[in-house]
Order: C-alpha cells, then sequence, then structure tokens
C-alpha cells in the first residue's frame, strides 16, 4: 500500500534544513529532553512497541536488541552506542540523506539512544568518502552542544551524552557490526567471532549497541508519535514490523531517489509509483534490498499454499504486490535488506549483472575466512571466462558448487551475502546463463547500461 | 627524514585522541590527517603515527594496508574515482570510466604525467540514485554525463 509519511524527510528540500533553527522549528530535540526524564525502562517499552526492525539490513527489533544490554552500567564497565553510518551496500542511498540534509535527528537520536541503553557517548562510523555528510554531523553536533543540548548536562538535566564522528577509510565490510567495532577500535577491519555478542563485549570490551544510522534517526518520531501509533503507520503492523522508512529506487528506472513511506509498500509501487516506471523497456528483475539480497523475477509469483503460510494472503499473486517487510520478503527467499531496490530492465544482461557484484564481493572479502577469500575469486574468475564468452555448462555448476561452500561457513554474514544473490541469479535465470554459455555470449544484449 | 604535523594539525590530533578511551583508536583518523598533509602514508608517516599513539608500527601497517583510502605510494594532486558498481554499471559507469581514461590518456589505477590526477576505480558511493558518480578529491559530482566529466577533469588540471 503507497502511503508517503513525512517524519523522516520533512527538512529534505527546505533551505538551510540541516541547521539546527530548521530543527527546533519543527519541535526539534523536545524528545530527547522528555526521553532523559523518563525511567529508562518505560523508554526500551516504548521503543520495543515501535516495532521498528534494524534499518541496517538484518531488520532485527529495534528495542529488543536494546533489551539485551545489561540493565545498568557496572562501574568501570561504560556502555557505548555505536551508530553505523557505513553506508556501502550496493545499491543503498538513504543514510546519507538523513545526514546531509537532516543531520540532528540523527543527534537527537543519539541522546534518546545512548540514554535508552545506559551510555554516555555514541560514535557515528561514517563512510570516508562521505566528507559532506560527516561535515553535517559535526556541525549539527556544535550547534547542539552550543545549545546545552549535549555534553555534561544536557538541558540541565544530569546525563552526560558525547556523540563523535568516526571515519572509516574505504571497506565494505566495515560495516557489518563486529569489523565495524575494530575499525573503531583502530584495528583492521575484520569480523570477530560471536559470541560474545556486542551487548556483552562490543567497542572497548564494553557493552555496545550498534544500530543503523536510519533507526537512530527515527527514534524522535517514535517518541513524538508514541511506539504503537509509529508501529500502526505501517501495513505489516500485525507482523511486528511497523512505522514508516526510506525506500530508495535506483538503476532502469526514469526518476530514482529515495522516497519516505509507511512500511507495506510494494516494489510495483516503489519501481512504478515512485520511481516513474521502467526505464528502457519492460521490466526485467529487482534486487530488492541492497546487492546481498536475491533478485526477483518480473513474472514471479507468490507460491504460499499453506493457509498458514504468513504469505498465503498473497498466494498466486506477482512478487511484485507483496508488502515489503522483513518477513514477507524473507518469506519470498529474499530479503528486504536495506529497502534500497535495484531496478533492471530487460535491456541489462542477467549474466554481466551477476559478473559486477561478484567482482564486488571478491573486492571487499576482508580474506579472513577461507571460503569468503578463495570463494569470492573463484567466482568471479569462472564469471570471467563465461563473459568472456569460455565458459561452459559445468562452469555452472561450478559456480553453484563454490556459492553453496561459502554458505554457512565463515565467520560473518558478508559470506552468504556474497552466495545468496550469486545462487539467486544462477536459479532465476538458469536458462539466460546457459544461452549465454552455448552462444558464447552471442544470446546476450552484454550490456548493463542502457 | 621524519614526519611530523603542522601545528594547527597537532592541534586537531589532540582534540581527536580526546575522543577516545585509548590512544589506539585515534589511529584511523590520525592516518587521515597525516595522508591530508602529506598525500600518502609513507614508512615514515607510519613510524609517526606509532610513536605518537604507542603502538607497533607493524601493527598500524596493518591498517594502511587494509584499508583503501591510504595510499601506499605518492599519488597525484587530485584524486579522481569512478564508482563502477552495478547501480552506476545500469547508468553508463563503464562508457564514463572509458571517457575518463581515454580524455587523460591512462588507465584506472595510474596517474597523468604531470602529476595533476590519480584516476581510480570506486565500488558503490552511496550515490545509486544520482548514477553514475565520480568522486574529485572531497567532492562528489552526480548525475553525470561524460561531457560534464572532462570539463570536470579539465578544470582539475590547472588547480
Ligand atoms: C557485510 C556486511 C555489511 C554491512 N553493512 C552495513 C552498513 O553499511 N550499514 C548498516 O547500518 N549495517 C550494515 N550491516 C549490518 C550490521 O552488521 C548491523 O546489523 C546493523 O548495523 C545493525 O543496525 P540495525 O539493527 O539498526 O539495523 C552490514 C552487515 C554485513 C554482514
Ligand atoms: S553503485 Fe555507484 S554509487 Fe552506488
Amino acid at each position: 500500500m503507497l502511503q508517503r509519511t513525512n517524519y523522516l524527510s520533512s527538512r529534505y528540500g527546505v533551505p538551510d534544513g540541516h541547521r539546527i533553527e530548521a530543527y527546533l522549528r519543527d519541535g526539534g530535540y523536545e524528545q530527547a529532553k522528555r526521553a532523559l526524564g523518563m525511567p529508562r525502562k518505560t523508554l526500551v517499552d516504548e521503543v520495543k512497541a515501535a516495532n521498528l526492525r534494524g534499518r541496517g539490513g538484518a531488520g532485527f527489533p529495534m528495542g529488543v536488541k536494546w533489551g539485551f544490554m545489561p540493565p545498568e552500567p557496572k562501574p568501570g564497565k561504560p556502555h557505548y552506542l555505536v551508530v553505523n553510518a557505513d553506508e556501502g551496500e550496493p545499491g543503498t542511498f538513504k543514510d546519507r540523506t538523513l545526514m546531509e540534509l537532516d543531520p540532528h535527528s540523527t543527534i537527537e537520536g543519539c541522546i534518546i539512544g545512548a540514554y535508552g541503553i545506559g551510555a554516555h557517548a555514541a560514535y557515528v562510523y561514517v563512510r570516508d568518502e562521505l566528507h559532506l555528510s560527516k561535515a553535517r554531523l559535526w556541525g549539527a553536533i556544535e550547534e547542539a552542544r552550543a545549545r546545552g543540548f549535549l555534553g555534561p548536562k544536557p538541558f540541565g538535566i544530569d546525563y552526560t551524552v558525547e556523540v563523535y564522528v568516526h571515519s572509516g577509510a574505504g571497506a565494505y565490510i566495515c560495516g557489518e557490526e563486529t569489523a565495524l567495532l575494530n575499525s573503531l577500535e583502530g584495528k583492521r577491519g575484520e569480523p570477530r567471532m560471536k559470541p560474545p555478542f556486542p551487548a556483552q563485549a562490543g567497542a572497548f570490551g564494553m557493552p555496545t549497541t550498534v544500530n543503523n544510522l536510519e533507526s537512530i534517526a527515527t527514534l524522535p518520531t517514535i517518541l513524538k508519535l508514541g511506539g504503537e501509533a509509529f508501529s500502526k503507520l505501517s501495513a505489516l503492523h500485525g507482523m511486528r514490523d511497523g512505522g514508516c522508512r526510506l525506500f530508495g529506487v535506483s538503476g532502469h528506472v526514469k526518476t530514482p531517489g529515495v522516497f519516505e513511506c509507511a512500511v507495506g509498500l510494494t516494489l510495483r509501487e516503489l519501481v512504478y509509483d515512485l520511481g516513474g516506471g521502467v526505464a528502457g523497456g519492460k521490466l526485467l528483475a529487482v534486487i530488492p534490498g541492497g546487492s546481498s539480497t536475491p533478485i526477483l523475477r518480473h513474472d514471479e509469483l507468490v507460491d504460499a499454499p499453506d493457509p498458514k503460510a504468513p504469505l498465503h494472503p498473497w498466494h498466486g499473486q506477482s512478487v511484485l504486490d507483496v508488502p515489503m517487510g522483513v518477513d514477507t520478503f524473507r518469506g519470498l527467499g529474499t530479503m528486504l535488506g536495506t529497502c534500497c531496490a535495484i531496478v533492471l530492465s530487460e535491456r541489462a544482461c542477467p549474466v554481466m549483472a551477476m559478473h559486477n557484484l561478484m567482482r564486488f564481493y571478491r573486492h571487499e572479502s576482508c580474506g579472513q575466512c577461507t571460503p569468503c577469500r578463495e570463494g569470492s575469486g573463484w567466482l568471479e574468475r569462472t564469471l570471467d571466462r563465461i563473459v568472456g564468452g569460455a565458459g561452459t555448462l559445468e562452469d555452472l555448476d561450478r559456480l553453484h558448487e563454490i556459492a553453496n561452500n561459502i554458505m554457512g561457513n565463515t565467520i560473518c554474514a558478508f559470506g552468504e551475502g556474497t552466495a545468496m544473490p550469486a545462487l539467486g541469479f544462477l536459479r532465476k535465470f538458469r536458462r539466460e546463463f546457459e544461452d549465454f554459455v552455448r552462444t558464447h555470449g552471442a544470446s546476450s544484449p552484454r550490456n548493463l547500461a542502457l | 627524514m621524519t614526519f611530523a604535523l603542522s601545528p594547527e594539525r597537532e592541534q586537531e590530533l589532540a582534540r581527536i585522541v580526546a575522543r577516545y578511551p585509548n590512544k589506539q583508536a585515534a589511529c584511523i583518523p590520525v592516518l587521515h590527517l597525516c595522508q591530508e598533509q602529506h598525500g600518502w602514508i609513507s614508512d615514515e608517516v607510519t613510524r609517526f603515527v606509532a610513536d605518537t599513539l604507542g603502538m607497533p608500527a607493524a601493527q598500524v601497517l596493518g591498517v594502511v594496508t587494509f584499508y583503501s583510502i591510504f595510499n601506499q605510494q605518492p599519488v597525484g594532486r587530485h584524486q579522481v574515482w569512478v564508482c563502477r558498481t552495478l547501480s552506476c554499471a545500469l547508468r553508463g559507469a563503464e562508457g564514463l570510466l572509458h571517457q575518463c581514461e581515454k580524455h587523460l590518456g591512462i588507465h584506472a589505477g595510474q596517474t597523468t604525467p604531470d602529476g595533476a590526477i590519480t584516476l581510480r576505480t570506486a565500488e558503490c558511493l552511496a550515490s545509486c540514485g544520482t548514477a553514475p558518480v565520480m568522486q574529485v578529491d572531497r567532492t562528489y559530482h552526480e548525475n553525470l554525463t561524460p561531457e560534464r566529466a572532462r570539463e570536470i577533469l579539465d578544470g582539475l588540471r590547472s588547480r
């Protein structure tokens, strides 16, 4: 259901919308002040009721994650809030808009979040390339500090909150939360074994919550509306997937961009109503939520004959008409991910698209786990051969086998993030791959661009 | 030759270190600070960072080699990155990159002979909705056409 909302993006396009004056005009920082006056449990319950599913890709309920933190910091064991703005998942470009166009919602969210988990310091980890985002966040921190909203006594309340921006240095893997923590600590960004989970031993070995930047920037809205009312904005409130969020669409659409809507939007609405329709012919497929989420074909139908299946209400309908939710899309065999879709028209060759993405994963594998380091290289090299016209049908089986050997055999989810989309391409476009191999590429436009 | 930061950057260094519970956490921001001044991370810079933050030099080197932003050799006065990941590729990134290579007379990964421009490819720059995109030093150029890219590159030569 297409329901545009205007909570997270209301200052997008407003002149000087990133300045504190614009934010205060809209009631900014009132919720942070309120939060600091609440019992912590009340705040956490409000966030639980909001049913905010993490906006970083995994869709974990935010309030539940907060609940993993020790109720109060033990002496000598400070808590930390870490905000993930590494935004490197191909196809994803939403957090950047929040940082550039409305950084104060993130800073206010950091105050609320820090209090909610018992932390006094929040680190916002921003990928290095986003220089304007970092400057806007620092600017917002300074403005907030000058007004007495940050520091030892925010709003005159005895609860220190400091917010810092920390720059990455060009590594996609640092978006993975434990790699990010290593990077924050000044180390190589290699993911850590879990357990211990960040809530037990995270940043600097202390209890830590890592949340995506959009998750954090949504906190003021949750408090303004109330957790339950926020959740009910969503058509999937009943599935505990609440609120509104930023949807992105890029690739072969006429009007790519970021759009704020209630949860429950469908891919068809995202592509045709918001994205302006397919550019360059008919729709071929959609990668629903960043490159790690398996691709959906335009002609796929929902297969959920069991009346108890969560997707049963959409049985027999096009996958494009299923509301975009964490659990609905898992039911489709893909993932909602970052909710930023990449659209491929018929003019794009699926073999070339897979090749492009597998090159990305090989480039970004941190090299720690053998199945991922070697497997991503084999995937790329096998695809090099296929794209070069020298592939064989056995190569297609080999691709399956390599991807299957990565699945479940790595420390972090990068492995699945590589293997799942690989298998998705191979299964959904089996015929196209076979034709490509048989004709040495002559069957394909061998193109990605229009 | 030993490396030293300018007085303003020394002050910035102190501000950076104060943000973290230990000195090592400042490693990446301090490397950025040094690279801003020196252009790349030489052995002297690595030693400087190690001494300043009380880390083994090998550990600093481990960090430098992990992250793609840190240059392990001298580079041009201007850094140009062309994104080539899927959303950009769907909107003409490959053609854009070829244009840049042809116009500059170098391949991605190389520096123009006059030392003005280092051209590289980038992976998704979080600008997919305004693809194709090229990062020039600290600035993004979005919705690029090959013509506009040529103008931008020409403008860099004289700066
Ligand atoms: C390879 C990889 C890359 C990731 N990149 C990001 C990212 O850029 N931004 C982000 O918020 N989460 C990213 N994540 C997810 C984080 O690990 C983590 O789940 C998230 O930051 C938690 O925040 P949330 O619960 O608010 O979504 C990535 C995960 C993996 C495995
Ligand atoms: S693919 Fe180029 S910016 Fe995302």
